[in-house]
């Protein structure tokens, strides 16, 4: 099959690569770049295992061809730790909260997370939870998910975290 | 002493161990997307393969032809069961000593079953040949109702098994019929039900589901012709069991066989047994000579790799009319589907379900279980379930419920008179079993305070009240379960698989500078496994958790075990690890004696290291003492400090909880909203609070999707209609209520550091709180049992029949 030529930015680097047309951007980001971070869990864009960060917006790129991201700005899980290498306010949050335990959804739920506080700097609960309601989770139950983010919420906003009673 | 020696506390502090709410080491790198899943590994030459299947439920296989997608650009193999069966591996045996198709063989026996397997350069092209290969198919009638699988007209399913008369669990009434399997006494129970003053009876039916990990199951096998060694990546819970499996099915000598479980996204059950897949890409690999890779996407998943329950249970309690229960009957219909591929140990067809008298002093019961096979995917694993637990929790919570409801007794009040009572620990079960410990009535006592029981039976009497007056539409429901689980699968005397006891087993070896790895048998899959077991070590041996690295899921290094589903990782895994860490700790002493120059009785163990009694100046650390055993051990003794355990539990381990779920349900539309969930869990000694809480909380959560909707649903002809997360449900963090958890802790006296497992009793204890809640809401409008799951349909549809609406 014929390929095109596409061209993105990835974690603030330039990539290129010859894709099919039906190639889907999740195959190009863990075939062709190798970030194997960015996972797949049903192929039909329910479970945001997927996610990523696409021109400013949270995208399952399962459900979308390579060749429609040709020229955008991605980022993935391995772009979500600070500048210095240290785990970034929501990374963190996941690990001092217990917000994963198989890790699978795990990359698409951060990415996700990170959008949603640009997008909102101080969620409420049910926000979180509306927010967050593309990524499904098997392991967790989601309580400390909403915990993990809003102790990166507070971080983030130089505020204390304070974990609710329960 | 001066300001700078640290304290008793601070010395433990900076252990990590157990008790401790450790943070774990696995997320440093599964919040960077650096975890190694399967799919992550990428081999060089590494070819796909992908499967076509059946659309049928039931039907001839009358041709396949692939000439077509052999042209297909990129393929390079179809392999059907032809192929197979010049390796002798066109059926494979399955755990329950059943065999099964790898390939369709001649019929097909459910939709989406396995055809052919196509080989190409990629994933894409392997889809490619797929939609070239032309099956030609002749219907056959299906078999779907698992009450109709012994009828006499019913269809021929297993023409393999036409004339066997005695299958692997004894005689077989029907080619239908798979086993029956009966415990207790018939006779005993019987007299009860003669004699009692109330009795009840009910078909309690657990629908058919599917763990559905969010990681599917997949793997690459690479065949080295030159070494002629077979190297298998894959999503095994039990990756040393599917070695031996291997050797003995593919005949290759078992050292030659590698078998890897890298990180894995979830397993719930889902990933204990061998599937076609693996087989496939096996043979794959072996007839290109390059590594193949399958995997399997979700709706393969849903529809053809082990589903889970579908047991129909026709439950029978006597009782006294003061409500003192005298007896137990039960009858379980189990639609096994077209293989008998239940995951449970060899000898035991239906698990652990005789222990179906739960959390009761029942002086009598007696159980049979019928297994049918039907036209429907194979599996009958044990979803974050220790082998039909689940189903027997179920069924005896849902009896005593009912049971209540007929007395017109608080079903508190009636768990309270009938639990066995604190006093008669070690408990013998009518069915058999013997639970290690427990102290129900405190547990119980705890939860009803908590929450404040008696006050909302009240706020339910006048909502009633208001509802019957017309003043509102909202019906409220307390689901109440006390469940006791039986896990930690298990002691050599009743437990194997395939003839392997089911011990587990760990390896601990302590470097100079006092870090040290410990390698166990048990496999992750998110339970955290390399953060706990650390916690256990450092606290027997006094070394800091965070100089302990533990490895697991490489048969090459890790010593055998048996895997990690049923709670059993704990009860099992982690009695070989503290068993293992004793042995260090015992040479350890020796060691310390010989360098302090006393004798080593005069030495107590003391935190970190060994002290001298009544000297307490005279004092060696853990960690020189691993110095130590590199240079200067006693004269004979050998150097190094290294364990090696196998353990052989002498007993399962009895987790228990006592969970309440308050739920109102609008009954003009059927919206139910969870106001309120405790769950108090008893699970013995805790390792990790933190991450028993979270264990909590994903078992509630999985327990909430079951009973509240989640199914693999067929219709009358024999398609899937749940074969996706569109109609398969999967709750989302809005859906999913709020969880409240707590404990009591009551040691199991036979388990080296009385611990007792926890996995998996949140969802065994959790599906008959959200039931219960449901058919509590509902009762006073007269019903006695609605089925699960309670989608907001079923709950008007409920509402309807009882005349609630219009």
């Amino acid at each position: 099959m014929a390929k095109t030529h596409v061209t993105m930015k990835v974690n603030g680097a330039e990539v290129e690569g010859l894709v099919e047309p039906r190639t889907l951007l999740v195959h190009f980001i863990r075939e062709n770049l190798q970030l194997t971070g960015t996972h797949i869990g049903c192929e039909t864009t329910h479970c945001g295992a997927c996610t990523i960060d696409i021109d400013g917006m949270s995208v399952k790129s399962c459900t979308m061809f390579a060749v429609q991201a040709d020229g955008s700005d991605i980022i993935t899980v391995e772009g979500m730790a600070n500048a210095d290498g240290t785990l970034s306010a929501l990374q963190e949050g996941f690990r001092m909260m217990h917000g994963l335990q198989c890790g699978f959804c795990t990359p698409g739920m951060i990415v996700r997370a990170h959008r949603l506080l640009k997008e909102n700097p101080s969620p409420s609960e049910p926000e979180i939870r509306m927010g967050i309601s593309g990524n499904i989770c098997r392991c967790t139950g989601y309580q400390n998910i909403v915990k993990a983010i809003q102790y990166a919420a507070a971080k983030i906003n130089g505020v204390e975290f304070q974990e609710a009673a329960e | 002493m001066n300001d700078l020696t640290p304290t008793r506390e601070q010395r433990t502090a900076a252990l990590e161990g157990m008790g401790c709410k450790r943070k774990r080491v696995e997320d440093i790198r599964f919040t960077q997307g650096r975890g190694n899943y399967v799919d992550d590994v990428k081999l060089p030459g590494m070819l796909h393969g992908d499967f076509v299947r059946s659309p049928h439920p039931h039907a001839r296989v009358k041709k396949i032809d692939d000439s077509e997608a052999l042209k297909v650009p990129g393929v390079l193999a179809v392999i059907t069961a032809e192929t197979l069966k010049t390796v002798n591996l066109a059926w494979m045996p399955t755990l329950a000593g059943d065999v099964q198709m790898v390939l369709a063989d001649g019929k097909v026996l459910f939709q989406n079953q396995e055809v052919a397997f196509v080989v190409a350069t990629d994933r894409y092209e392997a889809d490619d040949g797929i939609n070239k290969v032309i099956v030609e198919y002749e219907a056959l009638p299906p078999l779907v109702d698992p009450f109709k699988a012994m009828d006499a007209d019913a269809p021929v399913l297993r023409e393999d098994l036409v004339g066997k008369t005695i299958g692997a669990h004894g005689p077989r009434k029907h080619n239908n019929h798979i086993f029956e399997w009966t415990v207790g006494d018939k006779e005993m129970t019987d007299a009860a039900f003669k004699k009692a003053d109330v009795t009840i009876k009910e078909m309690i039916s657990y629908h058919r589901t599917h763990p559905s990990p969010l990681e599917t199951c997949q793997c690459v096998c690479s065949f080295d012709k030159i070494k002629g060694e077979l190297t298998i990546y894959g999503t095994f819970q039990a990756p040393h069991v599917i070695r031996t499996v291997v050797a003995l099915i593919a005949k290759i000598p078992e050292h030659k066989i590698h078998v890897i479980a890298p990180d894995i996204g979830g397993g719930f059950g889902n990933k204990v047994g061998a599937y076609p897949g693996y087989i496939c890409a096996a043979v794959a690999s072996i007839v290109t000579g390059k590594p193949v890779k399958w995997v399997e996407d979700r709706i393969e998943n849903l529809t053809a790799t082990s589903f889970a329950r579908d047991y129909h249970m026709t439950t029978e309690v006597a009782a006294t009319k003061d409500g003192k229960v005298t007896g137990l009957r039960v009858h379980v219909l189990a639609d096994h589907g077209a293989f008998d591929a239940c995951a449970d140990p060899s000898k035991w067809p239906a698990g652990f379900f005789n222990i179906v008298t739960g959390s009761y002093d029942f002086p009598t019961a007696h159980l049979a279980v019928d297994g049918v096979y039907t036209n429907k995917a194979p599996g009958g694993v044990a979803y974050r379930c220790s082998f039909r637990v689940t189903e027997a929790a179920y069924c005896i919570e849902r009896a005593m419920d009912i049971l209540a409801q007929k007395l017109n007794m608080d079903p508190a009040e009636l768990r309270l008179k009938n639990f066995i009572k604190a006093e008669q620990f070690p408990y013998h079960s009518a069915l058999g079993w013997e639970y290690d410990s427990g102290d129900y009535h405190t547990a119980m006592r705890k939860m009803m305070e908590t929450t404040g029981y008696a006050a909302l039976r009240k706020e339910q009497a006048e909502k009633r009240a208001a509802f019957k007056r017309g003043e509102t539409r909202d019906i409220m429901g307390l689901g109440i379960s006390f469940f006791t689980e039986i896990v930690g699968a298990g002691p050599s005397k009743n437990c194997d698989i395939l003839g392997i006891a089911m011990f587990d087993s760990c390896e601990i070896r302590m470097h100079p500078t006092g870090a040290g790895i410990a390698r166990v048998g048990s496999k992750s899959q998110g339970q955290g496994h390399e953060t706990t077991w650390a916690q256990i070590i450092a606290t027997e041996i006094g070394i800091p958790a965070d100089n302990i690295m533990v490895e697991e899921g490489n048969t090459d290094t890790a010593p055998y075990g048996l895997g990690t589903y049923g709670s059993r990782s704990t009860p099992v895994a982690g009695a070989a690890i503290a068993m293992a860490a004793r042995k260090i700790k015992a040479k350890a002493q020796m060691i310390a004696a010989y360098k302090l120059e006393v004798h080593e009785d005069d030495l107590e163990f003391d935190i970190d290291g060994f002290r001298v009694r009544g000297l307490p100046e005279k004092f060696m650390s853990m960690k020189d003492i691993c110095w130590a055993a590199y240079n200067s051990v006693p004269p004979g003794m050998e150097p190094g400090l290294e364990a090696v355990s196998y353990y052989d539990p002498p007993n399962m381990t009895y987790p228990f909880g006592a969970y309440l779920c308050v739920m109102d349900i609008d009954v003009d539309t059927g919206v139910y909203k969870v106001r309120r969930f405790y769950a108090l869990d008893d699970c013995g000694t805790r390792i990790n609070p933190m991450i028993i809480e979270g264990q909590v909380h994903g078992g509630l959560t999985e327990a909430f999707a079951i009973a509240m909707g989640q199914e693999i649903r067929y219709d009358e002809v024999g398609n899937v209609v749940t074969g996706s997360f569109m109609d398969f449900f999967m709750p989302t963090a809005v859906e999913t209520p709020h969880w409240e958890t707590d404990f009591t802790v009551t040691p199991s006296p036979h388990h080296p550091i009385g611990a007792k497992g926890v996995g998996e009793s949140p969802n065994v204890g959790g599906v008959p709180a959200f039931s219960n809640a449901v058919n509590d809401a509902f009762s006073f409008l007269g019903s006695t049992h609605i089925q699960m799951p309670h989608d907001f349909w079923r709950n008007w549809k409920a509402a309807k029949d009882l005349g609630a609406v219009a």
